[in-house]
């Protein structure tokens, strides 16, 4: 079974939000800066409740938000 | 270096002040007397008994001192709420802390299989504790820092 690895287009979606920062992104979405930065670095797959969280917060749907690489 | 990974770096340091400053003033008080005494046992659950409250005061003073420097040094306060990474995280390195505690609890008591006196028992369930504690925290940091 291939690994999957998760990706996501946080830094691309704050951008378009006129560079939201990552303490706006965090106090909206209701985690920590660090949370932020370690998702948007892929150190941290968040759970399905905080991915749509966010995805809420960019007004977007959650594959716009995070997608998956196939590794084999 | 984000709040919590200096916070676990100086838990860390202060966990192995704490106990090698408590242990060395205790050790002066040792009893010289035969291994198998009442008063070994006595000193250790005394020993016991007083590490708990120390342990707590200290690190609450320390954690004080660590958020006030932090902040000054930082201009970063403490983080004001704790979300599921830190709760993850928190559960992770505990788990792995435990295991530790674990193993040192039946080395411990298997000292005694083997005819170690109560102190090596003593000892070891300390040594235990203090890994566990340093376990956790060194954890936590490299989670922090690396992700998982």
């Amino acid at each position: 079974m291939p690994k999957i690895i998760i990706r996501n287009n946080l830094r691309r979606l704050r951008f378009d939000r006129g560079e939201m920062t990552q303490q706006q992104l965090a106090d909206q979405a209701g985690v920590t800066r660090q949370t932020i930065v370690a998702i948007e670095k892929g150190n941290y797959s968040p759970s399905l409740e905080l991915a749509f969280r966010i995805a809420l917060v960019f007004e977007v749907s959650l594959q716009d938000v995070f997608y998956i690489e196939l590794a084999d | 270096m984000s709040y919590q990974e200096r916070r676990a770096l100086v838990n860390v340091l202060s966990t192995v002040l704490i106990t090698a400053g408590y242990t060395a003033y205790m050790m002066q008080r040792y009893p010289q007397t035969d291994p198998y005494s009442i008063e070994v046992f006595r000193f250790w659950g005394g020993y016991f008994l007083i590490l708990i409250p120390v342990t707590i005061i200290a690190r609450i003073i320390i954690t004080i001192i660590f958020s006030i420097l932090n902040t000054i040094a930082t201009r970063e306060g403490e983080p004001e709420i704790t979300d599921e990474r830190d709760r993850l995280i928190e559960l992770k390195s505990l788990r792995a802390s435990l295991y530790v505690v674990s193993i040192g609890l039946v080395a411990a008591i298997g000292s005694l299989a083997f005819d170690a006196p109560p102190a090596v028992m003593f000892a070891l369930l300390v040594a235990a504790g203090i890994a566990g504690d340093i376990v956790s925290e060194v954890l936590q940091f490299f989670f922090y820092r690396r992700g998982f």
